[in-house]
């Protein structure tokens, strides 16, 4: 909705008046009129009448409506029709993601805009604090407009080099869906499924790229998992405890042969091998049968051209479990000074599950309780508190 | 339409001290991006050297101070610009990358409009 409403406006902080504007108009109607057959097409139809409404009004036009392209002229409801809206959902992540945008930012801006994570949301998927986000994405809103960055999806000679950031954006809106930072449910449907729907855009559009592929195989393989995540009664289930013959076979079956196209290349990017690691789950008939050294392997590829502190994590616990807790402690170890993890509660919650299994009861004890500080979502808490339990006992 | 300063960024010390051929190289290559982009400049000048410059600043008293040199001691000195109308930034870009910077970069920065 924004989206389409940005390409009527030309001016995102505008766009996103005219949106609060139709919410707010929805609120006052459909209580007397009731809520409508098309409730989306509605306030998107409103949202863009409004932002023509301000433009028209705006005398110096020129200047608010800087490149943007159409110019529409009475919307209609026919306007809403899913290719339009596919199309500029792509227009608005390119923009987000232009290389003019500080890096940072390109992701943030992305996160915020296009998928409505509030600034908080997207502050902890970076680990840093709500001001700081807010500041950068106010800086590169300002950016946008100030420097005129164009709303468009890229001339075809530059999409391969502008589609890694993209592709950094969809990975981290599929990461926060899959495992949300904050709230009372482990996962966010709505965010994973749009970076699905992102994902299948960018493999049409670009169905050579290797990444694009490796890309969409980790979220089908990933999210294959979803109907085992979550016990009956709510709880977290651990990826040991999952019952693999719910996992959803149609999705690894797609996955898995992008894998291998993404593996083609001679120097595999990250998405292909984070795919490899997630295919080396989905065809693995149970938990003891992992093979965690080729598991660590791909991580130590993994780290190699991607040395984030978070894949670093992941790797330690691979470690762990290939060759021992004792192993998988000192790995992890390793990044007690690392700052960005500073407050993840993924770190201290690995530490806690090593030291446990040491035997470390009352390490394991501090750790469970560091990681309940730090973790802000309702089913991760209630496992920890509930290993919590286990390790008092 | 809008307007953009390209500022570029050079190794003076590599410029002045290149014989003539160099200098006549590069300004062979200035014209050839003059005239592939005519109908985007607006202006454009290439600087002296920075060891000709004079910078001027206020002391807390408000007395002006006159030094010699340029205003900020930057690695690559500033050795010129060209005055550009684009339509949008990646316009911009698309005519800054074809300006002739051998030994540094340009920077591209929006003109500021009042009402």
């Amino acid at each position: 909705m924004l989206a389409a409403t940005v390409r009527v406006t030309g001016d995102i902080d505008i766009a996103e008046e005219c949106v609060q504007d139709a919410y707010a108009r929805a609120l006052a109607t459909w209580s007397t009129t009731g809520i409508p057959s098309k409730p989306g097409a509605w306030l998107t139809t409103v949202a863009k009448r409004r932002a023509i409404d301000v433009a028209r009004r705006t005398s110096t036009q020129d200047r608010t409506l800087p490149l943007l392209v159409e110019q529409v002229a009475a919307p209609e409801p026919g306007d809403l029709a899913p290719p339009d809206i596919v199309d500029d959902r792509l227009r608005l992540i390119f923009t987000c993601c232009h290389p003019a945008i500080a890096t940072d930012a390109q992701v943030a801006l992305t996160l915020r805009l296009l998928c409505g994570l509030t600034t908080a949301e997207v502050g902890r998927a970076f680990l840093v604090s709500e001001a700081t986000m807010a500041a950068r994405i106010t800086r590169a809103k300002k950016k946008i407009a100030t420097a005129r960055i164009p709303y468009r999806v890229p001339p075809i000679e530059d999409l391969p080099s502008r589609i890694d950031a993209v592709l950094t954006v969809v990975h981290l809106l599929f990461s926060t869906g899959h495992t949300a930072p904050v709230g009372a449910g482990l996962i966010r449907r709505d965010l994973v499924e749009r970076s699905l729907d992102l994902a299948r855009i960018l493999r049409a559009l670009l169905p050579d790229d290797a990444d694009v592929a490796g890309l969409l195989a980790l979220i089908l393989l990933t999210d294959a998992r979803r109907a085992t995540r979550i016990g009956d009664d709510g709880q977290l289930v651990l990826l040991a405890d999952q019952d693999r013959s719910q996992w959803d076979r149609a999705a690894i079956g797609e996955g898995i042969p992008l894998v291998r196209e993404a593996l083609r290349r001679r120097q595999p990017g990250r998405f292909a091998l984070m795919a490899a690691i997630a295919a080396v789950h989905a065809e693995t008939p149970s938990w003891d049968a992992t093979d965690w050294q080729e598991i660590v392997g791909l991580y130590d590829l993994l780290v190699e051209i991607w040395p984030s502190p978070v894949v670093a994590l992941n790797r330690a616990v691979a470690v762990g479990l290939a060759e021992g807790p004792a192993a998988g402690l000192e790995a992890l170890d390793a990044l007690a000074t690392e700052p960005l993890l500073a407050t993840y509660s993924y770190l201290a919650s690995a530490r806690a599950d090593f030291l446990r299994r040491l035997g470390r009861t009352r390490e394991a004890r501090d750790a469970y309780e560091e990681a309940l500080l730090l973790s802000e979502n309702a089913v991760e808490r209630t496992f920890l508190a509930d290993r919590l339990g286990q390790v008092e006992r | 339409m809008a307007e953009y300063l390209i500022l570029i960024y050079g190794d003076e010390s590599a410029f002045e001290n290149a014989g003539p051929e160099v200098g006549g190289q590069m300004m062979k290559e200035h014209v050839v991006f003059g005239e592939r982009n005519a109908a985007a400049l607006r202006g454009g000048n290439a600087l002296q050297s920075t060891s000709t410059a004079t910078s001027l600043r206020k002391d807390a008293a408000g007395n002006v101070s006159v030094t010699d040199g340029a205003f900020a001691e930057t690695k690559e000195a500033l050795g010129g610009y060209y005055l550009i109308e684009a339509a949008d930034l990646d316009e911009a870009l698309a005519i800054a990358k074809q300006v002739p910077a051998p030994t540094g970069g340009v920077e591209v920065r929006p003109i500021r409009v009042f009402d």
